[in-house]
């Protein structure tokens, strides 16, 4: 008798079991090294993991999907960037001063994405456990994506617009672009638990909704086809990113109770570090977009107060509670924009993009969107520097303004119980005197004053001789700006003549 | 009152698809719309189906596509082969 | 608290006196006029009488606004790193305890800026 012995069929793996085949036993106990010297970075922050099989991540994306989906995002998004070029999109925008929002975007932004992938490869390589290591690794893979798909997509802009020549250069040296480039020094030279609370939880989960969300919606509101479409083929990894911030953080408070306070304190000060370093993008949503979708007070409230409520009311369990002077931005979100916006204002002289005061119907919006503060403190120094600047004596300030040693933003922002006075605060570390914006500024210098000690403020390096030498002509040619092309007014500027050129034109073309 | 968890969705063919779906599984959901994307709130529980996405879509779909429709979301993640759970636990 | 780090941690801070070659900073705000959107910062010689900073410094910081040519030098109120001040115009800066990085925020009573918005 003959028995046809037939192999069972191999039954397909459920999605857990090939997740767990990519992230399990691909690590293991070293022998010739000892694990400290093999993971020198695990322990030093004082944080606890004891089993790194627990972590589990909450996508289980397997590299073959990995690779499949990243592919597809990517011709879909070069299909647009053709599309749009051949198209001549950049005719298309509501307006060429909504440009100068994209211009903040590439030279204060694009240079963090960078920054991420270098971030994110380091923490993957000094993780011990294989899960949160495929993750990382997987995130430094997307994060250079998201620089480069940023600045192939800008580069249409260059051909046309001033001030997106030189990026990677003026990140490194242009006063207002020390603000991203030290938030994400400060979190690249922690270590590898606190860059993750830093980076992928307090930036990525708690605040990038601001910037990517609201922002590219209205990008998109404003015809910028090409933004929306890098905007949210890196929002898409965003959302996996997100997941990892959570994941990381539930996964130190769930491996030892000694690790609580210690999280706490890095929640608190990277909440206050990603939210100073958004004053910027308030003033982008509240006053750099022609068509507007929602003002920053009303994202504010959707994305931090409603849905960072719900966050923080699920980390309870933990012990862990909001962090600490969320109640002040809270106080702030009426006048931060305003704040922000008239800082730029002043200095636009020393800057990479233009400024302007708001239309007429720009004002209407705003006085309608922040009822309790805008016509009082802020509509009566819009409308005299608007007569100034008709009378031909357009307000620029001549001095350079007081930092704050942290957060490295002028001083401007206001006292929280009242908007007309400006929050002074000071510390003394070694018989130096520090000055500081904010409460949250100057509790993150108390608790690790020999790292900003060291900050390289932009204006104490022009006074020090760092900068190219003394006027401002010589400092902004060190920045690479091109003094009376790509700062001062809108009003005037080469974009603007550029722009209203070709609106000319597309009145005669009918004929 | 359990706290709202949320889904931001794409405003192209297979996001409209799968926020369809999500709407009919989960009857508590909320919609907004804005320029280029929707937003969908739901108290404390929000799930996707691959059978519901199927339906709208009218093919075969594997849930890890949804890479291509996501811009965020708010909750705890769980993902299977069948269907993806967003969650406060509290 | 110290640094977490992963070996001695000790550096220079970047702004110490002896960077600024020879000169302090000295920043100065004028309350209620926001219009200045932040305080400002000076390089300037230690010695420096107050007079010369009372009569170059501050008007090339804030003659632009349409309130300086109304200020009551004999009423201004100054304070110095928070305490109230009275400054003497002969003296050098360091002589009567303007420091480097020191804060100087002048009060000019009555005014409030532009229509009263203190900006």
């Amino acid at each position: 008798m003959t028995t046809l012995l037939k192999e069972p069929k191999a039954k397909k793996l459920g999605l857990k079991e090939r997740y767990a085949h990519l992230t399990r036993g691909l690590g293991w106990e070293t022998t010739y090294q000892p694990m400290s010297k093999v993971f020198p970075f695990a322990d030093y922050e004082g944080i606890k993991i004891h089993d790194w099989d627990a972590w589990e991540d909450p996508f289980r994306l397997t590299m073959d999907a990995y690779w499949k989906y990243q592919a597809e995002k990517e011709r879909k998004l070069y299909a647009v960037i053709d599309s749009f070029a051949q198209n001549n999109g950049q005719m298309n925008i509501t307006d060429a001063r909504y440009i100068n929002a994209i211009k903040i975007f590439l030279t204060g932004v694009s240079p963090l994405e960078y920054m991420a992938h270098r971030g994110y490869a380091q923490v993957g390589r000094h993780f011990v456990g294989a899960g949160p290591r495929v993750a990382c690794q997987m995130q430094a893979i997307d994060e250079l994506r998201h620089a480069q798909t940023q600045i192939h997509t800008i580069s249409h802009y260059n051909k046309f617009f001033d001030g997106l020549h030189d990026s990677r250069h003026m990140h490194d040296r242009v006063w207002y672009l020390s603000v991203p480039k030290s938030f994400f020094d400060d979190a690249a030279s922690a270590g590898p638990f606190e860059f993750l609370t830093a980076i992928s939880f307090s930036f990525e989960y708690v605040l990038t909704n601001l910037l990517f969300v609201p922002f590219m919606s209205g990008a998109a509101f404003n015809g910028d086809m090409a933004t929306v479409t890098f905007g949210f083929s890196a929002q898409s990894d965003e959302s996996r990113h997100m997941t990892l911030g959570l994941e990381i953080i539930k996964f130190m408070l769930e491996q030892d109770e000694g690790n609580v306070p210690i999280v706490q304190k890095w929640i608190d000060k990277w909440f206050w570090r990603g939210y100073r370093l958004l004053t910027i993008v308030a003033m982008m949503m509240d006053y750099m977009l022609p068509k507007r979708v929602m003002s920053w007070a009303e994202a504010w409230e959707m994305y931090f107060e409603e849905a960072g409520g719900a966050l923080f009311k699920d980390l309870a369990r933990y012990g862990i509670r909001e962090p600490k002077y969320a109640d002040v931005a809270r106080k702030e979100k009426g006048r931060l924009s305003h704040e922000a916006w008239c800082t730029f204002y002043n200095y636009t002289h020393a800057a990479a993009f233009h400024t302007w005061v708001p239309k007429e119907e720009e004002l209407a919006w705003l006085s309608e969107k922040y009822p309790d503060t805008f016509d009082k403190l802020y509509r009566p120094r819009f409308e005299y520097w608007q007569k100034q600047q008709e009378a031909g004596k357009r307000f620029y300030n001549n001095s350079l303004p007081q930092l704050c040693t942290v957060c490295q933003v002028p001083m401007l922002f206001t006292e929280p119980d009242d908007p007309t006075k400006i929050c002074f605060r000071r510390a003394e570390h070694k018989g130096e005197t520090y000055h500081f914006c904010s409460d949250g500024c100057c509790d993150i210098f108390k608790d690790e004053p020999e790292k900003y000690i060291q900050s390289w403020l932009p204006v104490h390096q022009i006074f020090q001789g760092n900068c190219g030498g003394a006027t401002i002509p010589d400092v902004l040619a060190w920045y690479h700006l091109n003094n009376g092309v790509d700062n001062l007014d809108y009003q005037g500027s080469p974009d603007q003549q550029l722009w209203d050129a070709w609106m000319k034109d597309r009145g005669k073309a009918g004929g | 009152m359990a706290q709202n968890v949320s889904i931001t969705l794409q405003n192209t063919d297979e996001g409209r698809a799968i926020a369809a779906a999500i709407l009919s599984d989960n009857p508590a959901a909320t919609v907004a719309s804005m320029p280029s994307l929707t937003k969908i709130d739901c108290p404390g529980r929000l799930e996707i189906r691959r059978d519901s996405v199927e339906t709208q879509l009218g093919r075969d779909y594997d849930l890890q596509e949804l890479q291509l429709s996501l811009i965020s979301l708010a909750g705890n993640v769980d993902e299977d082969d069948e269907r993806i759970v967003i969650a406060w636990k509290n | 608290m110290a640094v977490a780090a992963i070996g001695p941690y000790e550096f220079q801070p970047k702004d110490r006196l002896e960077n600024f070659h020879g000169n302090q900073v000295v920043y100065l705000h004028w309350e209620d006029h926001l219009m200045f959107c932040a305080p400002v910062a000076f390089p300037l010689p230690p010695a420096m009488p107050f007079a010369a900073f009372h009569d170059q410094i501050v008007p090339a910081a804030y003659a632009q606004h349409p309130d300086f040519v109304s200020i009551d030098w004999t009423q201004a109120e100054w304070k110095l790193d928070g305490a109230p001040f009275t400054p003497d115009p002969a003296k050098g800066l360091k002589e009567q305890g303007i420091g480097h990085k020191s804060v100087l925020v002048l009060r000019t009573p009555g005014l409030t800026g532009i229509n009263g918005s203190h900006a």
